[in-house]
């Protein structure tokens, strides 16, 4: 657990660049420092490992002051990253990613299995990358050694500073996936600087929305986005803070089972009593064994022909951890504005449409604003 | 005057020889100095904080270089036999080309360090490398290229101020170039020179094999794409 209590930063030529920051950051929690720039988070973050030192109150981890230890030791048990990567040129991918290991004087046999296992957990092929040089990597595989390395003393604190800041829209897409398999497994406590709110609202258990050195807001993504609490924060989240809310939830948090559902050898007459009994325009259509085959309508069916052979074709389907931003999109490209959701195997496991998504909205702004103003009336700072 | 030039190297080979150990040994001796002295400095002046003693050192360093070599041994000659070391000779020659090796392995010792990307001097301090560790492990690794280039210049340009050495006795190659001046042979003249020259160019190659030899794999790697 890390514990900022009135932490300042003041430089000399009197700039604050962090002012009174108090802020608590619990076991395993992913916690973004998020701001414009300029606005003291990566200031705040070097604090805690003590690349900048303090100007005045102090930090805990695990209950002990930073001040009190020796800081080279602190940061051998902090993991840090950082979005230049800073790989070592002259060494190999190896020696690189157990820098924190020989400095811990681990074995060399510990060493290397230590650089194979987090090669491999960075979704790089140990083998074939291990003995490699960074100027053999391009740039997304830098950063996944970057990653590794940070991780390479196995310490229970990550501090990260825009790690995937440099890199194509796609590629960070991917390691942000990734890196977060990653943490579901290690359960490390992390602190991970960004400006980009869309990173802060994916990656996050926790965000603390800075400005000019202040801390403006620190609560869940989904709060900061439902209950912005001034002016600031709502202008930071932007307009469309109610659609970028979408992407915290996912089709299997909200979809709902179809309303109706034929079978593909199933005739025209079958379908629209159904239609009728169900009072529903549309069904949706699987073959026996409950793949999902596509939709159809009062206005496809033929007397004589079954709905396998005039039923319409999904242009799209969602998975069960389809962000529900992308499932949104989906609907707006399917043809009936509907879209099934599909296991692994093509299974029908559910349907979601625009009227579930409003509901889910809707509750969700509700539920925070609850949540809000109890805490205020709690006296909760 | 050809005619004379190869007969002389027939007749006096061991000679030629002589003279050009004699001539490497001093260079040699004067720029191991100079190289440590050199990356000492070098590492020092680059230090946080010490950017206008660099300054200095550096300007210091190429003042030196202004000096004319005549000159250089005759100031030493009068310092040494002040200290009542020996006076002429070896001392004074190595000494003298000690300092005028200082410059490029000073500039350059500084100038690698200086460039060697801050990212990476900052991910190091964040995982606990320590002030010196970053230096032995990070930067002196990655300035050795640049530091092994400022020792070429060095010792290629130190062997031809060595020649004026033979003046005050110190040997090597400027000797048959002084005898050749005074007894009016232009053969000696010329195989001074053409000796002079052709260890330059042999030690330059011999030295940039060393460079490439001692740069990290890495770098070399990163230099070829």
């Amino acid at each position: 657990m890390i514990r900022l209590e009135s932490v300042s930063k003041v430089y000399p030529d009197g700039t604050a660049a962090v002012k009174d920051l108090s802020l608590e950051i619990g076991q395993g929690e992913f916690c973004i420092f998020l701001g414009p720039s300029g606005c003291g988070k990566t200031t705040s973050l070097k604090m805690i490992n003590r690349l900048i030192p303090l100007s005045g109150g102090k930090i805990l981890i695990d209950g002990v002051d930073t001040m009190q230890q020796n800081p080279n030791e602190l940061r051998r048990g902090i993991g840090y990253a950082i979005q230049g990567i800073g790989l070592f040129p002259h060494l190999t991918v190896a020696e690189n990613i157990a820098t924190v290991p020989k400095l811990k004087g681990w074995s060399k046999a510990k060493q290397h299995s230590v650089a194979q296992e987090l090669l491999d957990l960075v979704g790089l092929e140990p083998d074939t990358f291990i003995d490699r040089y960074p100027c053999e990597l391009s740039g997304g595989q830098q950063q996944r050694v970057g990653v590794a390395r940070c991780l390479g003393g196995d310490p229970p604190i990550l501090l990260m500073d825009e790690p995937f800041g440099a890199i194509d829209p796609i590629t960070r897409n991917r390691l942000q996936d990734e890196f977060l398999k990653i943490q579901d497994q290690l359960k490390k406590t992390i602190v991970f600087v960004t400006h980009d709110l869309n990173e802060a609202i994916k990656m996050g258990d926790k965000i603390a929305l800075m400005r000019n050195g202040e801390l403006m807001q620190y609560a869940d993504p989904s709060t900061l986005l439902n209950a912005p609490k001034d002016q600031f924060v709502r202008d930071f989240i932007g307009a469309d803070r109610v659609l970028k809310g979408l992407r915290l939830l996912r089709a299997r948090d909200v979809m709902q089972d179809p309303p109706v559902t034929m079978r593909d050898d199933d005739d025209a007459a079958t379908v629209r009593d159904e239609l009728d009994r169900a009072g529903m325009q549309w069904a949706m259509v699987t073959n026996a064994q409950g793949r999902f085959l596509g939709w159809i309508t009062a206005d496809e069916l033929e007397p004589g022909k079954t709905v396998g052979e005039v039923l319409i074709p999904p242009d799209v389907t969602a998975m069960p951890g389809t962000p529900l931003n992308e499932a949104l999109s989906m609907m707006f490209n399917s043809a009936i504005g509907t879209l099934a959701v599909v296991d692994g195997k093509h299974q029908m496991i559910g349907v979601l449409s625009f009227d579930i998504l409003r509901d889910v909205l809707g509750q969700q702004a509700a539920d925070s604003q609850m949540a809000a103003k109890s805490d205020a009336d709690g006296g909760v700072a | 005057m050809w005619k004379d030039v190869g007969n002389f190297m027939v007749a006096h080979g061991d000679k030629i020889v002589a003279w050009t150990l004699q001539h490497l040994y001093i260079v040699l001796v004067a720029n191991a100095a100079a190289m440590v002295l050199g990356v000492l400095i070098g590492i020092y002046i680059s230090g946080k904080g010490r950017e206008r003693i660099a300054e200095t050192v550096i300007y210091l360093a190429s003042i030196m270089m202004t000096v004319p070599s005549l000159a250089l041994y005759g100031i030493l000659m009068g310092i040494l036999h002040a200290l009542l070391l020996p006076s002429i000779g070896f001392l004074p020659v190595v000494i003298a080309l000690t300092l005028y090796g200082l410059l490029p392995i000073i500039r350059n010792t500084h100038t690698a360090i200086r460039e060697v990307d801050p990212a990476m001097v900052e991910a190091a301090r964040g995982m606990g490398l320590s002030r010196k560790q970053i230096l032995l492990k990070v930067e002196l690794p990655l300035a050795v290229p640049v530091i092994m280039a400022g020792l070429r210049q060095a010792i290629v340009m130190n062997i031809g101020i060595a020649a004026i050495g033979s003046y005050i006795g110190a040997g090597g190659l400027g000797q048959p170039i002084f005898r050749g001046i005074a007894n009016y042979r232009q053969d000696l003249i010329m195989i001074g020179a053409l000796c002079v020259s052709g260890l330059a160019i042999v030690m330059d190659g011999v030295m940039g094999g060393v460079e490439r030899l001692l740069t990290p794999k890495g770098i070399r790697m990163r230099r070829r794409q």
